[in-house]
């Protein structure tokens, strides 16, 4: 236990240090790809809590996302940015002079998406397999509806712009204080998750997912867990909403729409369902994938400009992955130290197997 | 300890069990030996309030258990190893343990009773860290019944626990129950394979299509004429 604690601890300083590292040389460009990558994380490892440790494949994530999205836009925004952006009709006047700063604005994100959480998996949890994916599915476009259509509040349609970015980390100011935000989350999420799944109650949720009759019958009260899972789960999901509306700086209902699930869900099969040191590498690696391979999508090597063949690859390699890695990067192991230096043993034992 | 008073259970439109009653007293092993349909597993699976009964009561050390759920039923001791072993086959034969034991709080008793579990089955110590869907069915039905025992039960229902088993295995499972009963435990056991469950039997029912046809201890059973065409093979 206590050598655990000690390779985490010496994991958060790598990350740390690289950070240092990376917000120092990394150009603008290349620094949001870095929070973007940070932000996916967060949506991933959310995702993977109720879709690879509980096992119920649930896709409402988007919507949970905008939520937190649409939560922290709007407390966070002063009244002259609202009054700017609400020009076809005016916000609801109890909205309209609140102005919270970021951290709370974020955290209160994430609660009403763990309340949409809630509202939701409640009925809808009863479900079980496909009919629990389409129930999901319908629900996160409802909210997204709900979006365009409550002009009053979300502005539409029309979307909201201008939304400001954090220019202080716990209120020392410095040039980088975004990454700083999106990176504490990954870090606390990500622990987070480490120790719920591997606490009683991640058993447990594991054991539903393996079996959910023998679960029950071992004394699991599976709906509460369930529910818990999903709340947890949109949580953070609403959390990560919050941070990306502060990083693209305007957001609007269809960026919300069932493709970013599908994103997520690829993401976290990628890395392995039940693993959350997949769904960070798988999380990190495709985000750059999309951006680097961007080059395809220009023309190159004398071919002509085709729009959308970085996609094309995409899908090629998705599929190759899973031909090779059916259960994905990870499968449901986790990256350990143990794991890392038993690959090294292997690629030093071959030699003098091979001399045999 | 146990006792049921005319309990009946439909499953959709079927009368699965019309109106059975039954006594499992403290200290002993009772079983219920019946042909496949009989209700054997529906009477457990209402006991452990995993299917709902339409009328009687179950009673369970002077309390009616039969409008609780499942949850509350295992916290007042009554655990199923449910038929078919049903270990988490992606999880290690340890986390399986830890699992039977979800409700319990007590860290450092939890953690003497997995060591008292492998005592019981030392091949499941030595397969601590294997996976349980990579374990023999031999050794699943040992976990699945030590996973059980976890629970700190006061009383133990077995869902044909000799199912699918080599008959070697099926003595030592035998072997088994009969160890945990001799350390106080009471038995609640349901078997096709009459021969044994009622050797070991401190008294047995026989069940026939949702109704309580015979009763009476093992050995008057095993003896009875009835019970010898059908059940024996004789």
């Amino acid at each position: 236990m206590k050598r655990k604690i000690i390779t985490s601890l010496i994991i958060i300083g790598i990350v740390i240090v690289i950070l240092i590292l990376l917000q120092n040389t990394l150009g603008n460009f290349k620094l949001r790809i870095l929070n973007l990558a940070g932000i996916y994380v967060i949506f991933a490892v959310s995702m993977n809590l109720i879709n690879g440790f509980t096992g119920q494949l649930a896709l409402g994530h988007a919507g949970f996302i905008a939520v937190g999205a649409y939560t922290y836009t709007l407390l966070v925004m002063d009244s002259d940015l609202k009054s700017m952006n609400f020009f076809l009709e005016p916000i609801v006047p109890f909205l309209s002079s609140v102005h919270w700063p970021f951290l709370p604005a974020v955290i209160m994100g994430g609660l009403l998406a763990g309340l949409a959480g809630l509202l939701i998996g409640a009925p809808v949890l009863r479900l079980r397999g496909d009919y629990l994916a389409i129930a999901t599915l319908g629900f996160g476009e409802i909210i997204r509806t709900v979006f365009t259509n409550t002009q009053s509040i979300t502005n539409g349609s029309l979307g909201l712009k201008a939304i400001p970015m954090p220019k202080s980390f716990l209120f020392i100011e410095m040039k980088n204080a975004f990454t700083w935000w999106v990176w504490t989350a990954v870090i606390i999420t990500v622990i987070f998750h480490f120790l719920l799944v591997s606490s009683s109650y991640g058993r447990a949720l594991k054991a539903i997912r393996e079996d959910e009759k023998a679960a029950e019958a071992m004394g699991v009260n599976i709906f509460k867990h369930k529910v818990w899972a999903m709340v947890i789960s949109s949580f953070f999901a609403g959390i990560g909403g919050a941070l990306l509306a502060s990083l693209m700086t305007t957001i609007d209902p269809l960026m919300f729409r069932f493709t970013l699930t599908f994103n997520i869900l690829l993401i976290v099969v990628l890395g392995g369902m039940g693993s959350i040191s997949g769904s960070v590498i798988s999380a990190v690696v495709v985000t750059i994938l999309m951006e680097w391979l961007r080059f395809l999508d220009q023309g190159f090597m004398g071919l002509p400009e085709i729009p959308g063949l970085r996609m094309v690859v995409f899908s090629t390699l998705l599929l190759l992955v899973v031909l090779f890695y059916p259960r994905g990067l990870m499968g449901n192991e986790e990256l350990s130290w143990n794991k890392i230096t038993k690959m090294f043993q292997r690629f030093h034992m071959q030699p003098r197997e091979v001399r045999k | 300890m146990l006792k049921i008073n005319n309990l009946h259970v439909y499953y959709g439109g079927i009368h699965a069990l019309k109106g059975i009653s039954l006594e499992v007293p403290e200290n002993k092993i009772i079983t219920l030996i019946g042909a496949n349909g009989a209700g054997k597993s529906t009477t457990l699976r209402a006991i452990s309030r995993l299917v709902s009964a339409s009328e009687g009561e179950i009673i369970f050390n002077n309390e009616d258990i039969s409008k609780l759920k499942t949850t509350e039923v295992v916290k007042r001791g009554i655990t199923l190893v449910p038929e078919g072993r049903r270990v988490f086959p992606d999880l290690t034969v340890l986390e399986n343990l830890k699992l039977g034991a979800y409700l319990r709080n007590d860290k450092k008793a939890i953690k003497d009773d997995i060591n008292h579990v492998y005592e019981f089955f030392p091949r499941l110590k030595e397969r601590e860290w294997q996976l349980a869907g990579t374990l023999s069915g031999g050794e699943q039905q040992m976990l699945a019944i030590g996973r059980a025992l976890m629970s700190k039960p006061k009383l133990l229902m077995m869902d044909e626990p000799s199912l699918g088993l080599a008959p070697l295995i099926v003595q030592d499972v035998f072997e088994i129950i009969k160890m945990i009963h001799q350390e106080g435990m009471t038995i609640l056991l349901i078997e096709q394979n009459a021969m044994a469950a009622l050797k070991i039997a401190d008294y047995g029912y026989v069940l026939e299509t949702g109704t309580i046809t015979l009763e009476g201890t093992g050995q008057e059973l095993l003896n009875n004429e009835q019970v010898k065409k059908a059940y024996l093979g004789e």
